[in-house]
């Protein structure tokens, strides 16, 4: 944690009112929860078809999600996030995005 | 998620020139193309439709700005996606081969009514897939777990052509 000498005078910033462009650089994450409907073998399968991942790294991705109750699948600008999470819901999984911070 | 241990049916196989053979007895398409015009309406009905809510998730579970941007944005173009993945599998409802675009389809469409039927039937994850005979929801939950299996072969076949 940072220490504020007490002489230091209060700069005074200009703090936006719009949050779009805070923190433009943070990658977005793509999270995947565990539901109880899909299907392991299914939750496997959608990761291999729309990432390209092998069947090792959908698989253990598929497992964290079902042992820990949630992980990260992708990551990446906001756009390239908010396209992921929409092919995931188009597959039925349970995907939600926020800022890696 | 479920993970089923049951011995599969060859009912969706895929040969060797990249297409798919389709097995279903008569019946069983018949209950699929039925299946499939229940779930149109129902996405036409959109997210505020309890049953339906789960096809439409929430992307932005902690920005209400952002998510009724891409309730907005996205939503119809879900909408629009699950009404041409169910217009694919009735239209072929009746065929023998399919191709793997098709397949796909069926896929995402079985896995839509298991979404809606696992929630209106409140699935668990420990489900052991034993039906009492006296249950209300009996003729459902065997509904529900056929759905699974032709999901759990589908994947398999399809797998194949990853």
């Amino acid at each position: 944690m940072s220490t504020v000498s007490p002489t230091t005078q209060p700069v005074e910033t200009w703090s936006p009112t719009d949050d779009t462009d805070l923190e433009p650089d943070v990658p977005w994450i793509v999270l995947v929860w565990n539901d109880p409907i899909n299907l392991m073998s299914y939750v496997t399968f959608v990761f291999q078809k729309l990432f390209g991942y092998s069947l090792e790294k959908a698989t253990s991705l598929m497992l964290d999600v079902h042992e820990k109750g949630r992980a990260v699948v992708s990551t990446g600008t906001r756009e390239k996030a908010e396209l992921d999470v929409f092919r995931l819901h188009e597959h039925g999984l349970w995907a939600t995005m926020q800022q890696d911070k | 998620m479920t993970q089923l241990l049951r011995r599969q049916r060859a009912v969706i196989v895929r040969r060797s020139d990249g297409a798919f053979t389709l097995r279903l007895s008569p019946d069983e398409r018949s209950l699929l193309t039925g299946l499939a015009n229940q779930l149109d309406d129902l996405v036409d009905a959109g997210p505020d439709d309890p049953l339906a809510r789960r096809l439409f998730p929430v992307a932005y579970p902690d920005d209400e700005t952002r998510e009724a941007e891409y309730r907005l944005l996205a939503g119809e173009e879900l909408r629009a996606s699950r009404r041409a993945a169910l217009e694919i599998m009735r239209s072929t409802a009746e065929a023998s081969v399919l191709t793997e675009d098709e397949v796909g389809a069926w896929l995402q469409s079985i896995n839509a009514l298991r979404l809606v039927l696992g929630t209106r039937l409140d699935m668990q994850e420990d489900d052991d897939g034993s039906i009492e005979p006296s249950d209300p929801d009996a003729d459902a939950r065997v509904l529900y777990h056929y759905l699974s299996a032709l999901t759990d072969v589908i994947v398999t076949s399809l797998s194949g052509a990853l």
